[in-house]
């Protein structure tokens, strides 16, 4: 597209071959490296090519976020849960535990983007009315009054229902990854492997032991 | 100005690609939530070039609510790894059958 690249300016141009290369990079650094750690951090590298053709769009608070939630908050979680399980070594790339799966995979993703990239080219889009939720173009006060306006008045029932999302992944996140309690619980059989903290002190009964008979 | 948004859509197509197929051929749970967020970042570049292209910032909302739906999902899918990981020693997409019925 000859035309799209001479309207833009060289630099926009620039900039957006460079957070691509990036963001490539990245994902394919994700794919193929065999230490979870590094592909962290390549998840990194990723997320930041995103936040710039974020602010290449003129979105710079979805950049602000996807930097601040993204690389701050969600990675750093990945890492957490990468060091506190130790499962930081290398994984042997080489076996195939399926055989013909990974072939099988390259096709299937290889005719998957032919399909959107030749839809997207050469299909014409049926777009609706523009500027449903007001205009991201220019607005006053900027992307983040915008942005603000629009998720408190035409989404303010999905941003309630966002907050009880939330509420609900805190909860499950809690039941789930405490050693014991009504649900789940650690068994008999993996009681060798919890470490010292698991081990039943003498004279006092323990609580699984107390809590089998129930139903 | 900024580029035509052709050339963003294309690159989040091919990046959408590069997470399907990690979480096609990867074994390690932690590299498959990895992938999927590869793809959700995808779909969130996807809506920021719609926002643009049709100036409609509903685009941008949604990409706000995604990024609130995959931080929830990260969470939950990581607290079920540490619970499986905790009875097998191991997070191995391959050797998770217990729910095979």
């Amino acid at each position: 597209m000859p035309g799209v690249l001479a309207a833009a300016t060289t630099v926009d141009s620039l900039t957006f071959a460079v957070a691509a290369a990036v963001i490539v990079a990245g994902a394919i650094g994700v794919v193929v490296s065999r230490n979870p750690v590094h592909a962290a951090l390549m998840l990194v590298m990723t997320l930041f090519g995103v936040a710039v053709l974020f602010v290449e769009q003129q979105a710079n608070f979805l950049a602000a976020v996807q930097v601040i939630v993204y690389a701050g908050a969600i990675v750093v979680l990945f890492l957490f849960v990468i060091m506190f399980l130790g499962v930081d070594r290398r994984e042997n790339l080489a076996e195939e535990p399926l055989k013909g799966q990974r072939p099988l995979a390259v096709v299937l993703v290889v005719l998957g983007l032919a399909g959107i990239l030749v839809l997207g080219i050469g299909a014409r889009w049926a777009v609706g009315q523009k500027a449903v939720a007001g205009s991201s173009a220019h607005p006053s006060g900027g992307d983040v009054a915008a942005l603000g306006r629009s998720v408190f008045t035409t989404y303010l029932w999905a941003f309630e229902i966002t907050s009880a999302l939330l509420v609900i992944a805190v909860v499950g996140a809690v039941v789930l990854a405490r050693r014991s309690g009504i649900v789940g619980g650690d068994d008999a059989e993996t009681a060798d492997s919890d470490g010292p903290g698991a081990e039943p002190v003498p004279g006092v009964p323990d609580a699984d032991d107390a809590r089998e008979p129930a139903p | 100005m900024s580029l035509g948004g052709g050339w963003y859509l294309g690159l989040a197509a091919v990046v959408f690609s590069i997470g399907a197929l990690g979480l096609l051929v990867r074994r390690n749970v932690l590299v498959m939530f990895m992938c999927v967020e590869l793809m959700l970042n995808a779909a969130n570049l996807t809506f920021v070039t719609f926002a643009r292209m049709l100036s409609d910032i509903g685009g941008q909302a949604l990409v706000f609510f995604t990024l609130v739906v995959a931080a929830a999902e990260v969470v939950v899918g990581l607290g079920i790894v540490v619970a499986i990981f905790r009875r097998r020693r191991d997070a191995t997409a391959d050797d998770l059958h217990i729910m095979r019925g």
